[in-house]
């Protein structure tokens, strides 16, 4: 008898990479699938309860003005894209060399710590006119908010990271005779790296909210000032599309950091 | 036998051959009132392997931090090869190996073992017999082939082995190591006391080897050296004659027990 059998032998080791790609499926469609069906809701309340556009635009409006505009969004984009950045670093690297003066000078640091404090519980909303006033319309402005805004975590974060060298670590140094510019190098910055990241990962998502809010305050250009058009002039559509654009901002900025910290930290 | 030593009970013990590699003479340590170590007299033959052995709070652990020039002495004097602490740290006489092997974390193995060398070339830390080679040195303590993994890839017992193998790497002549197997269990650290022993004999260093494990003491140390607590005193030496190379199975022996034995009624009197 010419019977033809496909016998299917059983391999474990499939079967757990089968598993295994099913779960890593799983994994990124449950949060996909939801936020699609969020939108959806959206969409459908939108148009089943007749909400004004102007007091919330349907989803597919939105997409609409997003594909229309997407020049002049674009055309904004770029200076809040310059101004977080230009901030982010300012901020940060501010943030770290004082980390750095307060580790090694407690003199240092009892005298400005307090007063960093106090900068840090003025309400941005209410610095930012002060230093458009201070500084003019321009840039500067913007950038100096946007500084101010990461300053404070990453320094209380870096003054963390380079104190927490392990106490062994540092009679290791001792033994080994290192000189104070050997610990800091070799041991005290590497150590704080992963504190530094933490600090960096927040401020990249604020730096953006520190340059909006000073684009409210008085600038032509860029991402806040098109909120504010946007708002005023009752374009809703357009005033989410923007939305958008700087939340896209703010999760391309963290994914910079991330991808930075997985290839410096790796330990 | 062993209970010859008992009449020099607090007193020096000097040593014909070999020299000493470090002689503490009355040496105190105080911490604010409290006083750690109270006029210790010890002398540590040059080459041989010492075991210290007490209650906790003895001072163990301080009576190394006073010989490597962690911690100062209050009163009385240390000395390393005939140079004063600080000059025998200057000149990497000495190597210590801690509790938890204190390995940078974002270093490979080899790199960890390399820190030693990259500190202090600016000053010309010389090492006089020149330093060995850390790849070599890996590989002595048993890790050819992971010297690019990361500590934390690494299992306690090799992340320890790492240590002394970066140790070593400026050929001290005297190691000093603060239950460095402590936090092992039992069949690692059954083994690295093994690979220690090779390595003293292969190196000819001097070890002072604090532990809180009295066959680990046993196993190791020629000479165990017994502290006493409130304050910190020399209770006794204690001449360990047990044949070498010492072997795991040298533990069944009825010598190897009474020794145990006789240290744990002496632990009891401390």
């Amino acid at each position: 008898m010419a019977v033809v059998e496909t016998v299917s032998v059983p391999d474990p080791v499939a079967d757990a990479r089968a598993a295994a790609r099913r779960e890593k499926t799983m994994t990124a469609a449950v949060p996909i699938a939801t936020a699609a069906a969020l939108i959806l809701l959206w969409e459908v309340g939108v148009r089943g309860f007749g909400v004004p556009t102007y007091i919330a635009p349907a989803p597919s409006a939105v997409a609409a003005t997003f594909v229309d505009k997407f020049p002049v969004l674009m055309q904004n984009f770029w200076p809040t894209f310059v101004e977080s950045v230009a901030g982010f670093a300012v901020g940060n690297l501010a943030a770290i060399l004082i980390a750095v003066t307060f580790v090694h000078s407690r003199h240092m640091e009892r005298a400005f710590f307090p007063i960093a404090v106090f900068v840090n519980t003025i309400p941005i909303l209410a610095i930012a006119p002060v230093l458009v006033l201070i500084l003019g319309p321009g840039i500067t402005a913007k950038v100096v908010i946007a500084a101010l805004i990461c300053f404070f975590p990453t320094l209380v974060n870096m003054v963390r990271g380079l104190q927490s060298v392990s106490p062994q670590t540092l009679e290791l140094a001792r033994i080994l005779s290192a000189s104070k510019s050997e610990i800091f190098w070799k041991m005290r910055l590497p150590s704080s790296l992963p504190f530094l990241f933490s600090a960096l990962k927040i401020s990249a998502t604020t730096s953006v909210i520190g340059a909006i809010v000073g684009e409210w305050v008085g600038a032509d250009l860029g991402l806040g000032a098109l909120i504010i058009d946007a708002t005023f002039n009752f374009n809703s559509p357009l005033l989410y599309a923007t939305v958008f654009m700087s939340s896209g901002l703010s999760v391309l900025m963290f994914a910079l950091v991330t991808l930075a910290e997985r290839r410096i930290v790796r330990w | 036998m062993m209970e010859t030593k008992e009449s020099l009970t607090g007193a020096p013990v000097t040593v014909p051959h070999g020299g000493s590699a470090a002689t503490l003479k009355a040496a105190s340590v105080c911490f604010g009132s409290f006083t750690a170590i109270d006029k210790l007299d010890l002398e540590i033959e040059a080459g041989s392997f010492y075991t210290i052995l007490g209650p906790s709070g003895c001072g163990k652990s301080t009576m190394l931090r006073l010989v490597s020039d962690l911690i100062p002495a209050a009163a009385g004097e240390v000395s390393i090869f005939g140079k004063t602490t600080e000059e025998a740290r200057l000149a990497r006489e000495f190597a210590f190996v801690f509790q938890d092997a204190a390995l940078l974390p974002w270093r490979s193995a080899l790199k960890n073992v390399e820190l030693p060398l990259e500190i202090g070339r600016k000053r010309n830390i010389d090492i006089p017999t020149g330093p060995r080679n850390p790849r070599e040195l890996l590989e002595l303590v048993g890790l050819k082939g992971r010297e690019n993994a990361l500590p934390h890839e690494l299992s306690g017992g090799m992340r320890q082995r790492v240590a002394i193998a970066r140790a070593l790497v400026c050929q001290p002549k005297l190691l000093l190591m603060d239950e460095p197997f402590g936090a092992l269990d039992e069949m690692t650290r059954d083994r690295l006391n093994l690979q220690l022993l090779d390595i003293w004999r292969e190196t000819g260093t001097t070890i002072l080897f604090v532990t809180h494990s009295i066959s680990e003491a046993v196993f190791l140390g020629q000479k165990v050296v017994m502290l006493r607590a409130n304050p910190g005193r020399l209770r006794q030496i204690v001449d360990i004659e047990l044949p070498e190379p010492r072997e795991t199975k040298l533990r069944d022996t009825p010598e190897f027990t009474r020794y145990c034995g006789y240290l744990r009624d002496l632990l009891e009197t401390c």
